[in-house]
Parts: C-alpha cells; structure tokens; sequence
C-alpha cells in the first residue's frame, strides 16, 4: 500500500544530507512552508543552496536558516525587501552566494527541470546585465538568452489538503511555486492542513498529481503572517 | 512660484483613463498600484499579479486580511467572482506568451528607444532584486512607464541611453510623467499631453531625448 503520509516535519526530513539543493516554496510568507524550514533547521543539514524567490523576512522561517549560517547559495529573484536584513547582512559581509535570477525565468527554470527540458531560450532578461555570458539567438526576429533547468535533490513546500498518495490542493495565492518545485526535486515534502482519505479529492481539482510528492506532513493551521513590505 | 505638475493620483488618472474596456493589465509595485483606483466604474478590467492571481479586486477591509490572497507588492488583495488561481510558471507564461494587454511599470530611466532601467540602481554598495521587472517589461503588448520627470537632483529620466543597467530592450511603448504624456517609437517620442503653464520648450530642457509636440493647444 502506498502511504506518503509522514508522522512530522522531522521525520519527513531526517536524511536532507549537508549540500543539497533545498527548494523551497512561498512568494513572500505566502505558501512559506515554516514547519517544514524549522525542522530543517532543527536537523541540522549545512552548505545547502536554497531555491526560494525571496531571502527570508523577519528573524524567522528561511531568514532564521540564513541567520543561522546553513546556506551557502541561494538563488532567487528578490532578495532585498524592507526585512529581509539577515540576508542583506551575509551578502555584504561576502558569507552567502547569490544567484540572481527573474522571476518568470526563475519559475520556468524549475518547471523545465520537472518536465525534462535541456535548456530553453527565453527573451526574458535579453541585453541586460542578468543575461552575460549566456548563449542568445535570434528566433524569428525576436532575441532570446539560454537558460537551463534548475535541479534540487528536496522540495519543501506548502498545500492545503493532501492525500495518502500525495495528492495535493492549494490554497490561494499561496499556490505560487508549490507545483513546479514539486516535480523538479528528487524528493518532494509537502504540509498539508487536511490529510483526507483517498478518493476524497475532487480529481479535477488535484492540482499537484501524487507521483511528484514523495512525503505528506499534515500540520495544523497557522495564520499566515504578512511580510515583505512596507507598512503604509 | 513653483512649476506646474500633475500629482501622482492625476497621473494615475491618466493612465486609466488609457485602459479601454475588457483589458487584462499588470499593474507593477509602487506608483503603478494607484492606477487601480482610478479605473472608470463603467470599463470591466482585469487585473494580473505575477505571483499568481487574476481578476484581483481591492485590498480588503481591516481585519479581513487574508495573507494567502496577496499581490506581488506582497500586499493583502481580494478576489472578484471570475477571478483564480494559477503557478507562478503558469504566471509568467501568461505575461511572456503575449497573453496581456497592457503593464504598468515605474522607472529609473526610459531612453529614446524605449529601453527601460528600473531595477537596479548599479551602486557598488546595493543589493541587487529584480523580481518579475524583466519579465514584465518584455512580456505584455503594451508596457507603460510611469515616472517623475526629472530626479530630485533635477536630472532627466527620459535619455538619449540609460545609464542604469537595463531591463529589457525597446519595450517602452508610453510614459505618463508628472509633466507629460509621451509615447515612443521608432519614429521618436512625441508629447501627447502636456501639463496646463508649461511651455514645451521648458518640456524640452528638461528631457534627454528629442520631443515632437503632438498636442493639442491649450
């Protein structure tokens, strides 16, 4: 029998060995998965490279990992938020690699490595300093830059409802990076607030099908806090 | 006395005024976000966030914040009956694949090409962030920029070449300042609008790039 359905965030995460590639998902605290980040923290892995679109906000969650000095790289696409000075700390002092990456070629990068794409060209980024050193071609009179796929060994990220195969539902805008980093990583780990018995998932509303979803872990419902920006 | 200028919610005005009916439109991180609410009550718009939303309505009332139904200002939103959904590869595939009307973007500087420099200041000492900017500056039909006119120092935005690093190339195709209204193509950069007591060759003296004056006179 199948059964993907992990006692705890640590259990889902006990062999992350030190250097993996670590995606993690979220935009901004949205689909964050903190449970997830905090038993990574607490099991202790060192030198990871970090795939997330942010650096961390607060003192907590991916920024606690920063902070903590785990990360040797990451790559993303918007470090510099107003709290985001864990990171702005590491960079400037040299301690942390950055890989900066747009957004959209960011997302695609980490949806070619799930679907088996080799590289790709995009137009995305052309002419700009994010684009030096890389191929470029002119395709029926427009310009494009080769990127290639982004790889990780984990994926941690955050869903709403799952079940035993590894089904999963998301919630909202906090879907964000949860379905591309599911099928690009090696071994998928995802929270869900409801484990529901299979079967019970309306099937055209699966979102992330099971076979990209190694490990469940139900959690319980956190408010999600907002960050990253400015009060006004 | 000090110059004429329009403020930053007639700017946003004009801009939504630019927005026909039925448009699917990205509005960018700061300035842009005002142009929301000025949008005409009798145009249906549809409003795309790259972090994943479409057919966003208004920021919530107070206490009703949902933090999983944000922008990508990272700002809490609400959701308009039609409206859904999607991944951020699915995001950026709506915005690289030519799926959306118009963006709105701020700016550094726009150049007579309409090259944009809007996300990186180039100092030694910043820490650089793209975003979705070079994403978005390349990937609607049309992208608008708006931007102060000149920088506090009194330097022109509008520039024969930036000087900034680059967003994207030739992507520019209108720029709603606070002095005036320019479009830019291949054949140049022609005021369409100007603000009420300025000249246009005071417009000119202010600006780094050839203007034609396409306006109606006042």
């Amino acid at each position: 029998m199948i059964d993907k359905i992990h006692r705890d965030a640590a259990a889902a995460l006990a062999d992350v060995p030190d250097g993996a590639t670590v995606m993690i998902g979220g935009f901004g605290t949205a689909g964050l998965p903190d449970e997830l980040i905090e038993a990574l923290l607490e099991q202790g892995a060192r030198d990871l490279t970090v795939v997330n679109n942010n650096a961390g906000n607060g003192d907590v969650g991916l920024a606690a990992l920063l902070a903590a000095g785990r990360v040797r790289k990451i790559i993303c696409s918007f470090p510099r938020q107003a709290d985001s000075w864990h990171f702005d700390q590491l960079y400037r002092g040299g301690k942390i690699e950055l890989e900066l990456v747009p957004q959209g070629n960011l997302a695609e990068r980490i949806r070619a490595a799930g679907a088996g794409i080799g590289a790709f060209f995009t137009p995305t980024g052309y002419g700009t300093q994010l684009a030096e050193g890389k191929e470029t071609r002119e395709i029926d009179g427009r310009l494009y830059v080769l990127e290639h796929p982004i790889h990780a060994d984990y994926a941690l990220i955050k869903a709403e409802r799952g079940d035993r195969w590894g089904n999963l539902t998301y919630r909202m805008t906090a879907r964000n990076f949860g379905p591309v980093m599911a099928a690009a990583a090696k071994i998928t780990v995802a929270t869900v607030h409801d484990v529901v018995p299979l079967g019970l998932l309306d099937p055209e509303s699966i979102v992330t099908p099971g076979l990209y979803v190694q490990r469940v872990v139900p959690i319980t419902r956190r408010t999600t806090v907002g960050a990253g920006f400015k009060a006004a | 006395m000090s110059n004429p200028k329009w403020s930053r919610q007639e700017m946003a005005q004009w801009v939504a005024q630019d927005i026909p009916d039925g448009a699917v439109v990205n509005l960018g991180i700061g300035l842009p976000t005002l142009v929301a609410n000025h949008l005409p009550a009798d145009r249906e718009v549809i409003l795309h966030s790259e972090n994943g939303v479409i057919g966003m309505g208004p920021a919530p009332a107070t206490a009703q914040e949902d933090f999983d139904l944000i922008n990508a200002g990272k700002q809490p939103v609400t959701l308009l009956p039609g409206g859904c959904f999607f991944h951020h590869a699915d995001s950026f595939a709506m915005m690289r694949g030519g799926h959306l009307d118009i963006c709105v973007l701020g700016a550094f500087q726009v150049s007579a090409a309409g090259d944009l420099a809007n996300w990186h200041t180039g100092a030694a000492d910043a820490i650089p962030a793209v975003g979705g900017a070079m994403d978005l500056a390349i990937g609607a039909k049309k992208t608008f920029v708006m931007m102060e006119h000149r920088t506090k120092a009194g330097e022109a935005k509008l520039v024969q070449r930036c000087s900034y690093p680059l967003t994207g190339l030739a992507c520019v195709s209108r720029v709603y300042t606070d002095l005036a209204v320019i479009d830019i193509d291949r054949d140049g950069a022609r005021v369409v609008k100007i603000v009420d007591g300025l000249d246009f060759a005071t417009l000119q003296a202010w600006t780094g790039m050839p203007l034609v004056a396409a306006f109606a006179s006042a």
